[in-house]
């Protein structure tokens, strides 16, 4: 893995990236105590080893391009900048949550953010990307739609037909394809009769590109803004392929029994934080006190997000039916 | 007052509202070079152009979705699915998109789409093509259903339909586009929640939707040869359902029978039915009937078929069997 550095970026957005990346994996693993503690319910499905895709695809977006992704989607909401206290606060079931407390963890929205939804049937969300991206187009817009999807959507039909709606239709839309290895706990090997999954895409004449380093947040941003030039440039959708992994189960009800530890270790060793951190040090763009710095910040973060979930009311019993109809 | 064919009136609306706001569009399987399987579109593409009429693959899921998506970006689509029977493969986009992002996102989004699409049997086209399945889609809280039975009612529930903000499944029916009727030439809306009395009578209430509300009136035109004065109630649309307007007709008449094309076994009609137990029970003056679909995969067969679909002398005889 390369030890340099995207020389582009300037030092402070280095250490954004670092820091939103840690935001991530710190909010996570407080959740899943939280989730321990019953303060959380339901699925919590955590994003943790996979913060280099969020964060590597959704950095060089613009306020308005839009989100729309599944039900893993805590990652993408705070990449996104999603306020952290409102996440934490709809894990919660709290009023003051990011979907009032009627979503959850699977059903994040912040339209302002343009994040258009986690959504929890597979492949459900996919028509609804291109969907936001037939109205950019029909109203000569030149935003984009990121439409996250994992390894598991691609053999439902609706990944099919979107892919080739927006194909066909020459819609700005970027499929990113979060490869983990995974669909819940069945191996892409035996779900896809094609595990070379961006192969795919060559069915519906989409241009694509398998990043096989996902757990390098540079070299998930260097091909996630090729896919945005060429979006941007009015060639249509792209389809890229991130490789990546889950170091924690499908859900908090996982017992982790299909795979091995000696296939989990070598991933470990591939933290997608400690990779980025070790590479800024590498190459004197931030101290061991610095990271500290931003560690403590980040817990801080974390703690006043549980401290306003945990002190937040639940809504009301008459919210029960407000919100059902326009 | 102009008289116009259920196709025509439906076409009036879709025009009207392709005229007033352009970022009105209509999307679905044939509606554009075709003219849509019903001839409801034809000629559109050539008038409003391919990006506003747009031929989509056979894709139910896919063009549905897409359809949402544009509406939640604030575009006012009107998507046609060819017939409700194929509205199932696009169940997941209406059932858990459509239905349910406005709830799920506390309010943040809205679906402002019309989904027009054909029910009914009675064409010889068998089990997959018969279907009548609004009653499924009345169950979801978030859409609304409606259910117009003649060319007035078309024209003035879809100005309701176009201009809602919610998801909207207008449901014709495959054998009613023929069918003529008085349309007011002055502007009018119809609004959601608002059942019509077809035929007044005092004798015994007859509650139908869709194609079955002809047929009610023909049963109740058999019914005077009895000396039976009966009440015909158009619901118009099954979601909002608009119950005041049965249950004071039960109050008057003290009977009741429910009729609708659809399967019997569990179908809108018991939900009718429990509506009036629950709020007019005392005013019952035997039990609240319903006579629907038999309880079978549609046959091909035409005379297989015919014993499928209620029809005028069943609403009729079950009328009888409550005096």
């Amino acid at each position: 893995m390369s030890t340099s550095i995207d020389s582009t970026l300037p030092r402070s957005e280095l250490l954004t990236m670092l820091r939103t990346m840690k935001l991530i994996r710190r909010f996570e693993e407080r959740s899943a105590e939280h989730y321990g503690r019953g303060n959380i319910g339901g699925f919590l499905h955590l994003y943790i080893g996979e913060e280099a895709v969020a964060v590597g695809v959704i950095s060089p977006l613009r306020d308005d391009d839009k989100i729309v992704t599944h039900y893993r989607d805590h990652g993408h909401a705070l990449a996104r900048g999603m306020d952290t206290a409102a996440c934490m606060a709809e894990l919660f079931g709290k009023s003051t949550g990011v979907s009032g407390g009627k979503g959850g963890s699977m059903h994040f929205f912040d339209v302002e953010k343009g994040f258009m939804g986690g959504h929890a049937i597979v492949g459900g969300q996919l028509p609804l990307a291109v969907g936001l991206a037939f109205a950019n187009r029909y109203r000569g817009e030149d935003s984009l739609v990121v439409c996250f999807l994992g390894d598991g959507a691609v053999n439902e039909g609706e990944f099919h037909e979107s892919m080739n709606l927006a194909s066909l239709w020459n819609l700005p839309v970027l499929f990113l394809l979060e490869n983990n290895g995974f669909g819940m706990g069945t191996r892409v090997e035996r779900a896809s009769a094609q595990p070379v999954i961006h192969r795919l895409a060559d069915r519906h004449n989409v241009r694509s590109h398998r990043e096989e380093n996902g757990q390098d947040v540079f070299a998930v941003r260097e091909a996630a803004l090729d896919a945005i030039e060429y979006i941007r440039d009015g060639n249509g959708p792209y389809f890229l392929e991130v490789m990546t992994y889950r170091f924690r189960g499908h859900s908090m009800a996982d017992p982790i029994e299909y795979r091995q530890q000696h296939e989990v270790e070598p991933w470990l060793e591939l933290d997608p934080i400690k990779l980025l951190s070790d590479r800024l040090l590498a190459n004197d763009l931030t101290t061991a006190d610095e990271i500290n710095a931003i560690d403590e910040d980040v817990e801080n973060e974390v703690n006043e997000a549980i401290q306003f979930a945990l002190e937040s009311p639940f809504p009301k019993p008459d919210e029960l039916y407000s919100d059902i109809y326009a | 007052m102009a008289q116009l064919t259920y196709r025509d009136a439906i076409r009036a609306g879709l025009e009207e509202a392709l005229r007033s706001n352009p970022e009105v569009f209509i999307m679905g399987e044939d509606v554009g070079a075709y003219g849509g399987s019903y001839a409801v579109t034809k000629g559109f593409m050539e008038e409003y152009g391919e990006e506003r009429i747009i031929d989509t693959p056979i894709a139910e899921s896919g063009f549905v979705g897409t359809g949402i998506g544009a509406a939640i970006a604030g575009m006012s689509p009107i998507v046609e699915i060819m017939t409700i029977n194929f509205s199932l493969l696009a169940m997941d986009q209406i059932v858990h998109i459509a239905a349910k992002a406005r709830y799920m996102s506390g309010g943040q989004i809205s679906v402002p789409i019309v989904i027009r699409t054909v029910s009914g049997g009675g064409n010889m086209l068998a089990a997959t093509h018969s279907q009548s399945l609004e009653g499924w889609y009345a169950r979801v809280p978030g859409l609304k259903v409606v259910t117009p039975s003649n060319a007035a009612d078309a024209l003035g529930l879809l100005r309701s339909a176009v201009a809602d903000p919610n998801p909207v499944m207008f449901v014709e029916h495959s054998l009613l586009y023929g069918s003529r009727s008085e349309v007011p030439d002055e502007h009018y809306t119809i609004p959601f929640g608002s059942a019509r009395v077809a035929r007044s009578g005092a004798d015994v209430s007859i509650i139908a939707y869709l194609r079955r509300v002809p047929i009610s009136l023909q049963a109740a035109e058999l019914l005077e040869d009895d000396g039976i004065d009966a009440e015909v109630i158009d619901l118009r649309t099954l979601l909002p359902l608009d119950t005041q307007t049965f249950i004071d007709s039960v109050h008057k008449t003290n009977r009741a029978v429910v009729v609708e094309e659809t399967w019997e076994f569990g179908g809108f009609a018991g939900e009718v039915i429990a509506q009036i137990n629950e709020k007019a029970f005392d005013s019952l003056d035997g039990p609240a009937l319903r006579v629907g679909g038999a309880n079978v995969p549609t046959p091909y067969s035409r005379p297989l078929e015919l014993l499928t679909i209620p029809t005028p002398e069943m609403v009729a005889d079950k009328v009888r069997s409550l005096f």
